[in-house]
């Protein structure tokens, strides 16, 4: 049998090799996710809605843009339409799913393009200090100047309504705050013991950025964009609400409550429920940005 | 520690001006011209023409750019295209009305933030701090205008107590059928910085807290009044930033609570400015509003460096 | 024959600013006109105490920090000037093992990674740059089978300090600076790892520069050995001549400051008096002279410039020079 030697030594190094492999930051960070239950839950419930929303025609029987006349504002639990209908006639649910749409993209995607030019342009003042780090964080100064809310409504307010409007209100809102964090921790790591040594090693900035400050700065910067989804669906919502944003007849959360908020006489209880929309998925990812936090907090 | 306050007093000029450039810009930005909004496509050029240089439109952006600010600095914050009159009348006038929601949100926000931030990090750990935890989250998570809504379904269409828009007469309420209209705004201005307030005071205390006296405070059972003033007087300072910067969104940030409850304040005139069309009402306001963003920000910092200084000593 | 580093004159001051403008209010004379020789194969000792300089002079040599005066020469070529060495040939010749194990470790990279970034940054291929840090970690005592790739915080002290010194070698170099590179380590792995130091001096035909604040271990590692005070270069010479018989006041408050195992040579009196003098305002002249007990007036008006002895030696006191107008001259 001279095989079974090989395997049976073979098998007990190889679980050592794994042993000595030794786990990766976001290995562990992972490892610490997959243990939290709650964030867990909130990942799945926007999973779910994600696919509700992205399939909408799979899980609604009716036209969101579709209304009649004569079945305006029937309540809920009505024979066909089981959330009732606004104040067109079109089913409510429909117009909810289907608004979810527009609602979670006008949120999720201004925070998303933030994050591309204020983490770059933090990181890049971070790293380079000096005039260049002074230049662009004036420049995100005068942008601070202005509630988030007062910023988005000037550039929607003047500029004009629509969903790019929107997307690009929110978009300039929020990257002041990221550039801020972004050039925060990047000047915290430039100052840290490794990085001098990669630069006694000889590397150029780029080799630097790619390999030591990149890796260490990311976690942070992630963990508070994500905090800031929950922020830009409330937004996105308040500035349909207000007009500013998606236009009518297209679906959107906001865009829903106002135009039901003629009907609070009539039927209070339909008025609320695209706010709660608004409300379950702004928790769910600020529960989801909470979880990540604590997980990237890994003690080293 | 004056140089600073100097340094920064100096800075808020090119803020400021920054500010005036991006309203400015965005302005310029608008689609169509201003004259093109108050005069029939019928009309010949040479009419249009003579308007637009009666409205410096003819001029060179910088040039442009620079009337307005001279303009500005004297207090001319233009004329309403809709309504001819001076818009820093209906500014001002709008001003106070927000402001009678924001003082009063302000210290309800603040007070019962202080107070339940207070409360669960005295009982950390125990089910009043869970509640709290729960609750902030919740809170942030709650766009406030849509609880405005809620509120007015609740108080003022099922149960009829409450009004539910509008100021129910001008100026400073002088009689309760008034005063009645300003609680639900109110409260529901309040919930924001409530949140944030709390949040930030049970932080602190715990981290206070932590420092000292915890063995006593354990072996004792209950608080001494000496060590609530001890906590307090540390957790101040940075509270008292947060206020001063949440104080400041509550004025600028203000039109979607007014929006719902039809409050004739700043936000409810960038909102008919907004869908009048009415440029020279919405960039003054917008100006005007950020300006005293950028203003309290400025206090609030020289308020913290004299604070700091004090505490220091 | 030529030295492998020669050094002079180099000069750092560190403006403090504040006020309206963020003008220059102070500066601090970190490091002042310090010159020194290094030969090749040797190891020099830089000692003094904190504040004194050491690690401000090596961030200067290896070019982290700017110098405002003086130069470098390594194995005769300048550094800096358009003809001599860039800065980048020096980094292969020059390296550094810092004194913080843990905080010189990218935490996210495997510690194999650490080391091949050198050599990758420097032309080589990915492979390669890893194979080369395996033999590394074979050479610094680490099996690599078991370590390469681990993360620092996985690992103890002693042996990040060692993946720190295979990192140091992974450009190839000849000369390698350590910064207080044992200071943070327990004393028994201390002793492995400066013999493990010394095993790879021999094996890889290093030249030391061994910063330290303690003596002791200083004198069991080097040849010979600088003394700084202030910023400045107090004296320089053998080790052993230096530690039996130190001329200069400081080195010799410095080492009868040193405990002994020796019962019947107990500390009887604190050796120095005072507290070490702020870099911000030296003391005019000789900037130990607020502490010497034999200073006298031509010490607050001249500084004493560090004068060859006939052993070897350099000191920088005026009661070592004859006609400088101190009484004991």
């Amino acid at each position: 049998m001279t095989d079974t030697p090989a395997i049976a030594i073979a098998e007990p190094v190889e679980a050592l090799r794994r042993a000595q492999q030794g786990k990766s930051y976001w290995k562990r960070v992972w490892e610490r996710l997959r243990r939290d239950k709650v964030t867990l839950a909130m990942a799945a419930i926007l999973i779910a809605l994600l696919t509700m929303v992205i399939f909408a025609p799979w899980f609604t029987a009716h036209d969101p843009y579709q209304g009649s006349v004569l079945r305006r504002l029937k309540p809920i639990g009505f024979p066909g339409h089981w959330l009732g209908t606004d104040e067109v006639g079109r089913d409510l649910w429909s117009r909810m799913v289907y608004g979810g749409r527009l609602s979670l993209l006008a949120g999720v995607m201004p925070v998303f393009l933030a994050l591309l030019v204020g983490g770059f342009l933090g990181i890049l003042a971070g790293y380079a200090g000096g005039l260049v780090n002074s230049a662009i964080m004036r420049l995100a100064d005068v942008l601070y100047a202005f509630p988030s809310i007062l910023l988005a409504i000037a550039i929607t307010g003047i500029l004009g309504a629509g969903l790019r409007n929107t997307i690009l209100a929110l978009t300039i809102a929020f990257v002041p705050p990221l550039v801020r964090i972004s050039e925060a921790v990047t000047t915290q790591a430039r100052h840290l013991d490794f990085v001098e040594a990669a630069r006694a090693s000889g590397a150029g900035t780029m080799r630097i950025l790619q390999y030591h400050i990149l890796s260490n700065v990311l976690g942070p910067i992630l963990v508070y964009a994500t905090s800031l989804i929950s922020i830009g669906i409330i937004l996105a919502a308040g500035l349909s609400f207000l007009g500013l944003g998606v236009t009518p007849p297209n679906a959107e959360w906001g865009l829903m409550l106002n135009n039901l908020r003629q009907a609070l006489w009539v039927d209070p209880v339909i008025c609320a429920l695209p706010g709660v929309m608004i409300f379950i998925t702004s928790m769910c990812f600020n529960l989801l940005s909470d979880g990540l936090r604590q997980a990237m907090d890994v003690r080293l | 520690m004056w140089a600073y306050i100097v340094r920064r007093l100096l800075y808020a000029v090119p803020i400021l001006l920054g500010v005036s450039m991006l309203v400015f810009a965005l302005i310029h930005l608008a689609p169509g011209d201003v004259v093109d909004l108050l005069v029939p496509p019928e009309v010949p050029k040479e009419i249009a023409d003579s308007l637009r240089a009666r409205f410096a439109l003819d001029q060179p952006v910088y040039i442009q750019y620079f009337a307005w600010l001279g303009r500005l600095l004297v207090g001319d914050l233009g004329i309403s295209f809709f309504t001819n009159r001076p818009v820093a009348d209906e500014l001002f006038s709008a001003l106070g009305n927000t402001l009678m929601l924001a003082l009063p949100a302000a210290l309800l926000g603040f007070g019962l933030g202080v107070v339940l931030g207070a409360l669960a990090a005295f009982n950390r750990g125990t089910w009043l701090d869970k509640a709290f935890s729960a609750t902030a989250i919740t809170g942030v998570s709650l766009p406030h205008y849509w609880v405005g809504i809620v509120l007015v379904a609740i108080f003022s269409v099922i149960l009829n107590v409450l009004p539910a828009q509008g100021m129910g007469g001008s100026g400073f309420p002088t009689s309760w059928e008034q005063a009645r209209h300003l609680i639900l705004p109110v409260v529901t201005l309040s919930l924001i910085p409530m949140g944030v307030i709390s949040r930030l005071v049970r932080a602190n205390v715990l981290e206070i807290l932590s420092h000292e006296f915890v063995g006593t405070l354990h072996a004792k059972g209950l608080l001494s009044r000496r060590v609530l003033y001890h906590v307090m007087k540390n957790a101040a300072p940075s509270a008292l930033a947060l206020m001063g910067l949440q104080f400041g969104y509550l004025l600028g940030g203000s039109i979607l609570v007014e929006t719902v409850f039809n409050w004739p304040g700043s936000g409810g005139l960038m909102n008919l400015a907004i869908f009048r069309r009415d440029v020279p009402v919405l960039s003054a306001t917008i100006l005007v509003l950020a300006t005293i963003f950028v203003v309290i920000n400025i206090l609030v910092d020289v308020l913290q460096a004299l604070i700091d200084a004090r505490m220091r000593r | 024959m030529r030295p492998l580093l020669a050094v002079d004159g180099l000069t750092k001051h560190f403006p403090l600013r504040g006020g309206l403008l963020n003008r220059t209010k102070a500066v601090v004379q970190a490091v002042d006109d310090v010159s020194f020789e290094v030969g090749a194969g040797e190891t020099l000792g830089i000692v003094g105490e904190s504040g004194c300089g050491k690690s401000t002079t090596a961030r200067l040599l290896m070019h982290l920090v700017p110098l405002d005066h003086g130069t470098i020469a390594f194995d005769g070529k300048a550094v800096g000037a358009g003809a001599g060495l860039s800065r980048r040939d020096l980094r292969r010749q020059m390296q550094m093992v810092f004194q913080d194990s843990y905080a010189s470790l990218n935490p996210r990279l495997p510690v194999a990674m650490s080391i091949a970034f050198g050599p990758l940054v420097h032309g080589l291929a990915k492979s390669a740059s890893l194979a080369r840090a395996r033999d590394l970690l074979q050479a610094v005592g680490l099996d690599p089978m078991l370590f390469a790739n681990r993360y620092p915080h996985e690992l103890s002290g002693g042996q990040r300090q060692r993946i720190n010194v295979a990192r140091a070698l992974a450009l190839e170099p000849r000369l390698v600076i350590l910064d207080e590179a044992v200071s943070a380590l327990d004393k028994s792995i201390e002793a492995q790892v400066l013999n493990l130091l010394i095993d790879i001096k021999e094996r890889f035909d290093l030249t030391y520069i061994f910063i330290s604040h303690d003596l002791n271990v200083v004198r069991f590692i080097s040849d010979r050995v600088l003394v700084m005070y202030l910023g400045k270069v107090v004296e320089l010479g053998p080790v052993d001549r230096i530690y039996r018989e130190p001329r200069h006041p400081y080195t010799k408050a410095l080492l009868s400051a040193m405990p002994s195992m020796d019962p019947r040579r107990r500390t009887m009196d604190a050796p120095l008096s005072g507290d070490p003098p702020n870099p911000i305002n030296p003391p005019s002249g000789c900037r130990f002279r607020t502490r010497c007990p034999f200073a006298e007036a031509v010490c607050a008006d001249v500084p004493p410039t560090l004068t060859m002895g006939h052993d070897g030696r350099v000191v920088a006191c005026h009661m070592l020079v004859s006609g400088s107008g101190h009484s004991r001259a």
